[in-house]
């Protein structure tokens, strides 16, 4: 967890005071001359006979031993050796250290990437899932050596059951969009159980959606019914319920919404979608802002899926690994995927009240649900039991919490993003002006039509600042979004010096905008020729061979 | 314990600012009909108690002193460097690098990533990673039928038995049928995909073949014999191999695959229960654009320094939404980081030795069991670092063998019921020749 010190940004750059530093104006030794290259790739530091890790050649005894096991025919062999680079462990580290230099991170400054949830992930919650008799753990080992990692998912999983309300948890998904997938599965499971998976072919969800919900339902064969959001932010309950019919398989509905709203007729919603007997599903990646105010279980929703890497914390790593278990109600349990991690000797409560008090239950035994003991279960969507080491995370940030620290976490990141909301009015156009909760959506439509400054001027305008831009153009009904997540772990200090950020930048637009084109001044690159970049693929290091980059 | 920074005063600040009494007032809009039943979480921890929750936790898991348990998932060395890499906040605590000026790390070592992948397999392009081995070869099942524009796939008995599923759970999403080829299980047979089968079953109704390599039981197949078989019938090869052999064994570019795919959990990442693990996919440079997942590329900034961008987007969920290729949103990026720091730590003279001392010690242990007289070979074929050997009572003694701190492997009639009384035992760099003595005396001892 080391962060070294950092180069000072160069002279006429922006102060910052968030003490990042991340990555400012870094250059490489070697790049002297024009600034070309930030940190060549590793590739380009290999030398033919240096590497860093040795290991043991096998014993002539052993080499002896197997002599007249079958040989691998020669046409089965690999006769070039892959270029891989061949570099000396010091290089290798300082490669990947400076790499890290270039990284803007949660660790190094405040990060309100809207729908992302990028709150503090404790340390203590790292050393738990590093622990030598939880990652040493063979997925396969006998269940007698296995008992610890069993009980551990069993655990988390009566948890999640609690703070979903919902009857039944799989952990077995390793993501957000891959319980999504869960979901969808078990809905089209639970149609043709009753004979009418035929007849439901349409998946509504709502224009505020994320794009992986209608991508979700078309991998499973549905056709997506986009539903308009009303004049609030709200789902518009009539054009839903003209939707909704005997063709309907389920609504998609993430709530609070990517607005940052919650459905204050969710009683509603989820009601006429029983009418028609279809499945209401919760896209629960914003669960941190309603944890103890509202379960989906009591609203009498059948899926929710739970994003582990925000509501409880463990770390994005760049873009995974997550978790995203699924919670269902008593009518798709039988469909969960295989295998579940099952209680199989001992009292449930007495093992529950036990755990709670630090104890292991005597004579307690904990097992995979067997092969093939579900006829109804979709099936498996990953091999083994989910991203333990993500469980491990999740289910020691639980315990840490407690019930009341989940309530404070989600009273914080509303008070959070509410205060932002509040402060941010006066620069900013605020299309839906009501309480939020984990983020508040405003829109640079303003800056755009009066200064021709865009919403992604002023997000590369924020970078200058240190601070990570809030999610930019989406969600997609908001023209110019800019999508504020605070989260509740940022201090007062933070969210007031953003709000000068903002408040200045909005000072900017108005007054020389032609200076946030040029944004940013201070990152180790400037903005990317993206456009390049996808009509001239260049997908991999070229060995000095241009041609052969490019395939 | 609470991650909070907000003192009273300053939650009176905000909520004096929001213009509200009370942080209840944030919460109004919830309606009163749907408000929590209960909510029984058990009371707040500090560090030191929950330290002591999670180690009363690791202490129920018992971790063998010897294991020669693999199939999909293998104990290997991680190198100190990987986990000093990836324990760096400044990789584990980023997000998706949506903006690229401040993600340079991120996106740079995904190129380099999906660079080491194009070069162990010899293929054009590799993806940023998926969820595991199994999902990137069910996202190959798909992706296969969208190039062929077919709706069967076939896939070899062969390939691990949670990887057929996975491959039979994401293709029951579109309907697409899962052919299966069953591998040569009979006495005396070599436990192999049989080439007749391949052609009998792969017409021009399949969109591709899934074979692995090595397969399930470490057998190694014919895989350039059935590339030229399935593209006849104008379907595809999807190769499911295991990294670390990809050192010795041929890299499935120069055999004909068409997308590749691997677990990538051999690379420098731990156990961990089966998870997080890395999924590995390689493909065509001309099927790029029906790739799933993540692509990072190469561009320059308008100063002409060059750096990384998520390229190729159009393909995705974000852009497409029901029209994407997938609905895959994250990759397992810092899994994929120690990979590829796996593989720079090691380099190619070290992979070769990992590969080269599994493989010997794989051999060394059938030798040994079969001298001693304990069980013989299941299956003729030639194999990698894995081998299915028959041992008389093999649960029984497997269980017994567990109670002293051995794992014999892994039962095979759990994964395959036809295969009675055989074990699958691995090896890997890590295999001792102590261990292997420690077995047969355990074999011996449980006769």
């Amino acid at each position: 967890m080391s962060i070294t010190q950092r180069p000072a940004p160069p002279a006429g750059a922006p102060d910052t005071d968030d003490a990042s530093g991340r990555g400012a104006a870094f250059t490489s030794p070697e790049a002297s001359g024009p600034p070309t290259v930030v940190e060549p790739l590793i590739f380009d530091r290999s030398r033919p006979g240096r590497r860093a890790v040795r290991f043991p050649g096998p014993s002539p005894a052993a080499r002896r031993a197997g002599e007249d096991q079958p040989a691998i025919p020669a046409k089965a062999l690999r006769h070039d050796q892959p270029r891989l680079p061949e570099v000396s462990e010091l290089e290798l580290l300082r490669h990947f250290n400076r790499l890290s230099h270039l990284n803007h991170a949660i660790d190094l400054g405040f990060y309100p990437l809207g729908s992302c949830t990028m709150k503090y992930n404790p340390k203590v919650n790292e050393w738990a899932a590093s622990l030598p008799g939880l990652a040493a753990s063979h997925p396969l080992d006998p269940a007698e050596l296995s008992q610890g990692s069993l009980e551990l998912q069993w655990l988390l999983a009566e948890l999640l059951r609690e703070v979903s309300g919902m009857a039944a948890v799989s952990l077995q998904p390793a993501a957000g969009a891959h319980g999504e997938l869960t979901g969808m599965l078990m809905t089209r499971a639970y149609h043709r159980s009753r004979g009418e998976g035929e007849h439901r072919t349409k998946v509504l969800v709502p224009d505020s959606a994320h794009g992986t919900n209608p991508a979700t339902a078309s991998m499973v064969g549905y056709q997506t019914v986009t539903i308009r959001s009303n004049e609030r932010g709200g789902i518009d309950l009539a054009a839903l319920r003209a939707a909704l019919g005997p063709d309907t398989a389920a609504l998609m509905i993430t709530n609070p919404s990517t607005l940052g709203i919650f459905e204050d007729q969710i009683d509603q919603v989820v009601a006429s979608v029983h009418e028609v007997g279809a499945i209401a599903y919760m896209d629960g990646a914003n669960l941190n802002a309603i944890l103890g105010r509202f379960r989906p279980g009591d609203a009498g929703f059948d899926v929710v899926h739970i994003n582990l890497h925000k509501t409880f914390s463990t770390p994005h790593g760049g873009g995974g690994p997550g978790a995203g278990p699924v919670a269902v109600s008593e009518r798709l349990a039988p469909f969960l995927p295989a295998p579940l991690p099952l209680i199989v000797a001992g009292d449930p409560d007495e093992v529950r009240a036990n755990a709670w008090a630090g104890r292991s239950t005597p004579g307690a035994r904990f097992a995979l649900e067997e092969q093939d003991a579900r006829a109804t279960a979709i099936g498996q969507v990953r091999a083994f039991a989910g991203n333990f080491g993500m469980h491990v995370r999740a289910y020691t940030y639980i315990r840490s919490n407690g019930a009341d620290g989940l309530r404070e976490i989600s009273d914080d990141a509303v008070l959070a993003a509410n205060y932002l909301r509040v402060r941010l009015a006066d620069a900013y156009d605020l299309p839906y002006d009501r309480i939020c909760k984990h983020e508040v959506v405003f829109s640079g439509r303003r800056q755009k039509h009066e200064h021709g400054v865009t919403t992604l001027d002023i997000a590369k305008a924020i970078l200058d600042h240190g601070i990570h831009p809030p999610t930019i153009y989406f969600p997609l009904i908001v023209e110019e979004a800019l999508m504020i997540e605070p989260t509740e772990t940022e201090s007062l200090e933070t969210l007031d010096r953003f709000v000068n950020v903002m408040h200045e930048i909005a000072e900017t637009a108005a007054e020389d905008p032609g200076a946030l084109k040029a944004a940013p001044l201070t990152t180790p690159v400037g903005r990317l020729d993206e456009a390049g970049a996808a009509r001239h693929p260049d997908l991999r290091y070229g060995f000095g061979n241009r041609d052969d980059a490019q395939g | 314990m609470s991650y909070s920074p907000h003192t009273t005063a300053d939650r009176a600040a905000m909520l004096a600012a929001v213009g509200v009494d009370s942080v209840e007032a944030l919460f109004a809009d919830i309606p009163a009909t749907v408000t929590p039943r209960s909510f029984a979480i058990p009371a707040p921890l500090t560090e030191q108690e929950v330290r002591g929750e999670l180690i009363r936790l690791a202490d129920r898991n018992r971790v063998p002193e010897v294991s020669f348990l693999g199939a999909g998932a293998y104990r290997h060395l991680v190198p100190a460097v990987v986990s000093e890499v990836i324990g760096r906040s400044e990789f584990a605590t980023a997000y998706t690098p949506y903006q690229p000026e401040v993600s340079q790390g991120t996106l740079q070592s995904i190129y380099e990533f999906q660079s080491l992948v194009c070069e162990l397999t010899g293929m054009e392009v590799a993806s940023a990673s998926h969820y595991d081995g199994a999902t990137a070869t069910a996202e190959a099942a798909l992706m296969a039928c969208r190039l062929t524009r077919r709706d069967r796939v076939a896939i070899s008995t062969a390939v691990h038995p949670q990887v057929r599923r996975v491959v039979e759970t994401y293709c029951s999403g579109p309907g697409i049928d899962v052919v299966e080829v069953p591998a040569d299980l009979a006495e005396g047979g070599s436990g192999l995909t049989p080439v007749e089968a391949v052609e009998r079953l792969v017409d021009g109704s399949v969109a591709c073949l899934i074979a692995a390599q090595p397969n399930v039981f470490g057998g190694i197949e014919p895989m350039a014999v059935f590339a030229d078989a399935v593209h006849a019938s104008g379907a595809l090869l999807v190769a499911m191999v295991e990294p670390t052999s990809l050192a010795i064994l041929a890299a499935p570019g120069t055999y004909g695959a068409d997308i590749v795919t691997a677990e990538g959990q051999p690379l420098g990442i731990p156990l961990s229960f089966g998870g997080p693990y890395v999924g590995l996919m390689a493909a065509r440079m001309a099927s790029v654009r029906q790739m799933p997942g993540r692509l990072v590329g190469a561009t320059r900034d308008h100063a002409g320094r060059k750096g990384y961008v998520l390229t190729l987007q159009a393909r995705e969920q974000h852009i497409r939404r029901e029209k994407a290729a997938s609905n895959i949103c994250t990759n397992q990026a810092l899994c994929a980081l120690a990979a590829a720091t796996y593989l720079c730590a090691v380099g190619p003279e070290g992979l070769r030795e990992v590969a080269d001392l599994s493989a010997t010690q794989a051999r060394h242990l059938a030798a040994a069991i079969e001298t001693a007289g304990l069980g013989e070979r299941r299956f003729a074929a030639p194999y990698f670092a894995e081998v299915a050997v028959r041992v008389p009572d093999a649960a029984r003694r497997h269980a017994a063998l567990a109670g002293e701190g051995i794992v014999a492997g892994l039962v095979l009639d759990t994964i395959y019921p036809e295969l009675h009384d055989c074990l699958l035992l691995a090896a890997t760099e890590l295999t001792t020749d102590q261990d292997i003595a420690r077995l047969v005396a355990g074999l011996e001892a449980t006769r």
